[in-house]
């Protein structure tokens, strides 16, 4: 019960909010990853516009159109992680209400060209830099991201040895004098 | 017992003990050096113990895993200050130092390099100064090393073989009419050898290597050394003062151990292998009565004539796939341009050799500070992408400095380094030609679109506590030895006069070995 009332407690002080999304059918090799087709990131400290104003700058920064929302999710989620430190969160709740107060309506409700001519003119401002610094490391540095941009990432540890590690049929193979002999494990 | 457990422990006052402050390249080698010798060694080690086992596929939990990532500041007018400005260097903090993130490229310096000042002359700007060693004499040790770290082309070890990174290199290298291009000289097996194997192809050699195919202390010389029962390795050690008596001689070592608690070890030598950034850090940090400037400065070159190569990188963009990160990151090497020839506008050389970036690293580095559809669009060509790196001799200047930062101070309280650095005018012109030819390289074999990729926090530190043969031109003797202390060396990258055009790792190394041996003398003489 206490349990109950202390997460609700929470959700209402500190604007808990839920980022959430179903995945189009067109990010296929990030479907094949997902047990179902519809994801949920729970946050902490931004609500759901916030979360979602965030997610959306993110696109801005980093657009990739074909990039599942999920992907841009876990670079909100790292901004919520973040935001345990209270001076970053004021400064990203604070960004996300400077671009609302220099928006007609909120600045998701802008048009494209608009909301990227706005992001442009706060450049080099500490809530700018947090954001993209924070993006550039997370969308990134995920297996959504990996599978998306075709990267094996982990995948690759046991070695492209026999995997296709020369298998590049382009251009002419180089000469063994600049190249070296595929070990024999045979005659290990 | 295992590999890395003490066979035997000294005590803290216990001072016939040689104390090697790092266990990298520099420390890990000469700790093992002297323990088959029989002399008594205590390793102190700043980072935790992380084992093939435990090395991560993935840049960035690998780096948060064993890279330094303790503050340090960049400043002065290079754009790594801009970019990075937390993080003027990318080396680690793990048993096994940056030899654990090295890639292996093991050439030896060229003769002419040793004789910097001799050859290129005096140049503005630029503190110059030749070895007070030639590469003849330092031949016996490479021979060494060389074996030891089974460099490949060496000692009739095949190359690796070429991944497709290479193949692009070695595809534009000959339409550019370059004759020197290969595989090059690793220190990663090409056969299975002395209970390592062969290469697996694997990439994420920046990783840490999962089947220790790629020579590191880590997995070779720390084990070795605490086999014999003469080494004692101490992880999570990081040493905050180095002590001396009142005759001036070093007498041991304060440091903080895992727990953060003071220990003293006593000493009858202490031998500094920190890296090129930690190393001056700790002399500036052992300023005392006797020695105000730090130890071992009374020329004041403690810190000064920081080297971090004159680098940068270039990425091709092609119409099919290359697929970079497939197999070892320097998988090739092109040599024509590390010759000296001021022809081409520049003093010394450089090597092309290639790169390969994760996903992760490329978004992290391509260019840095970067965001929007033109930055998205390249990334979005990854799996087309091949990369090169450029290394080249940056000259030594003495206002390129490490020195201790007034204003942060670490978690034990001791202020943290702070690098500053300007690029020489030779350095632009150099960077600029290599960029040219790398750009022209890519060009030749069809590229679509080409980065130019500016220098990554720096891995190759060098030359802040310089060998000279005059004391007040430097801080060490050709031995390592401090001019002013006489049982104090430095045993890394810190004591290269100049920077030369090849990656410092082999020479590191030889460097120590020989320094052992010169300790050792020194030790049956009583000397020290």
């Amino acid at each position: 019960m206490s349990d109950i009332a202390l997460s609700r407690r929470r959700f209402l002080v500190a604007g808990g909010g839920l980022l959430m999304g179903t995945l189009a059918a067109s990010s296929g090799a990030i479907a094949l990853l997902a047990p179902t087709r519809s994801w949920a990131v729970e946050l902490a400290h931004f609500d759901t516009h916030q979360s979602q104003t965030l997610l959306q700058m993110c696109r801005v920064l980093y657009p990739h159109d074909t990039l599942d929302d999920a992907a841009y999710a876990l670079v909100v989620k790292d901004l919520d992680v973040a935001a345990d430190d209270e001076a970053v969160r004021a400064l990203l709740i604070d960004g996300v209400a400077d671009l609302d107060s220099a928006s007609a309506d909120t600045w998701l409700a802008a048009d494209p060209a608009t909301r990227l001519a706005q992001i442009e003119s706060i450049e080099g401002t500490p809530f700018f830099s947090t954001v993209r610094s924070t993006a550039v490391v997370s969308l990134y540095s995920s297996a959504l991201s990996y599978a998306h941009f075709g990267y094996p990432g982990p995948q690759g540890d046991a070695g492209y040895l026999h995997r296709g590690f020369n298998d590049l049929d382009w251009l002419p193979d180089p000469p063994d004098s600049a190249s070296g002999p595929i070990p024999d494990d045979s005659r290990a | 017992m295992g590999q890395y457990d003490n066979r035997k422990t000294f005590a803290a006052d216990d001072d016939s003990v040689v104390v090697i402050v790092g266990s990298g390249a520099g420390g890990g080698t000469l700790a093992n050096a002297l323990a088959q010798k029989g002399i008594d060694v205590v390793l102190l080690e700043a980072g935790g113990l992380h084992t093939a086992a435990d090395f991560i596929a993935d840049e960035w939990p690998s780096f948060n895993q064993i890279a330094w990532t303790d503050v340090r500041t960049a400043s002065g007018p290079w754009q790594l200050a801009t970019d990075f400005p937390k993080l003027p260097a990318w080396i680690c903090k793990t048993v096994g130092g940056s030899s654990v993130h090295w890639a292996g490229a093991s050439l030896r310096f060229q003769e002419h390099e040793f004789k910097a000042k001799s050859t290129y002359g005096d140049i503005d700007g630029a503190n110059m100064l030749d070895w007070p060693i030639t590469l003849d004499e330092l031949a016996p040790w490479y021979d060494r090393a060389e074996k030891m770290l089974h460099v490949t082309r060496t000692n009739g070890l095949p190359g690796l073989p070429g991944n497709n990174n290479f193949n692009v290199m070695y595809a534009g290298a000959q339409k550019l009419g370059y004759s020197e291009c290969s595989t090059g000289h690793m220190a990663i097996n090409s056969v299975t050898k002395d209970g390592r194997p062969h290469c697996m192809q694997r990439g994420f050699c920046f990783q840490g290597c999962r089947f220790q195919a790629k020579w590191s202390t880590l997995y070779t010389e720390i084990p070795a050394a605490l086999a014999t029962g003469h080494a004692e390795l101490r992880v999570r050690s990081h040493v905050a003062h180095i002590e001396h008596d009142e005759k001036g001689r070093a007498s041991g070592v304060i440091y903080f151990d895992g727990e953060g608690k003071k220990q003293r070890q006593k000493a009858r030598a202490v031998a500094v292998a920190g890296n090129s950034i930690e190393s001056p850090r700790l002399l500036l940090n052992s300023a005392s009565s006797l020695f105000p400037d730090g130890l071992a400065n009374g020329s004041g070159q403690v810190g000064r004539n920081y080297m971090r190569h004159t680098t940068g990188s270039v990425f091709g963009e092609f119409p099919d796939p290359v697929e970079m990160y497939r197999g070892t990151v320097m998988a090739g090497i092109i040599q024509d341009e590390a010759r000296h020839d001021p022809r081409r506008g520049f003093a010394a050389g450089y090597e092309f050799e290639t790169i390969s970036l994760g996903l992760a690293f490329t978004a992290a580095f391509l260019k840095p500070g970067a965001w929007g559809a033109d930055f998205t669009s390249a990334i979005d060509q990854y799996r087309h992408m091949a990369g090169m790196w450029i290394v080249g001799e940056d000259l030594p200047q003495e206002d390129n400095r490490v020195t201790l930062n007034g204003d942060i101070k670490d978690a034990f309280g001791l202020p943290v380094a702070d690098v500053w650095y300007a690029d020489h005018v030779n350095d632009t012109a150099m960077r600029n030609h290599a960029f040219e030819q790398g750009s022209k390289l890519y060009d030749a074999v069809g590229a679509k679109r080409i980065h130019r990729t500016p220098p990554y926090p720096s891995t190759h530190n060098m030359g802040t506590c310089r060998m000279s043969e005059k004391p007040e031109d430097g801080v060490c003797n050709k031995h390592g030895q401090t001019h002013e202390v006489a049982n104090l060396f430095i045993s890394d990258g810190s004591q290269f006069t100049t920077s030369a055009a090849e990656n410092p790792t082999l020479t590191i190394v030889s460097l120590a070995l020989r320094q052992a041996d010169y300790i050792a003398d020194q030790i049956n003489r009583r000397v020290i």
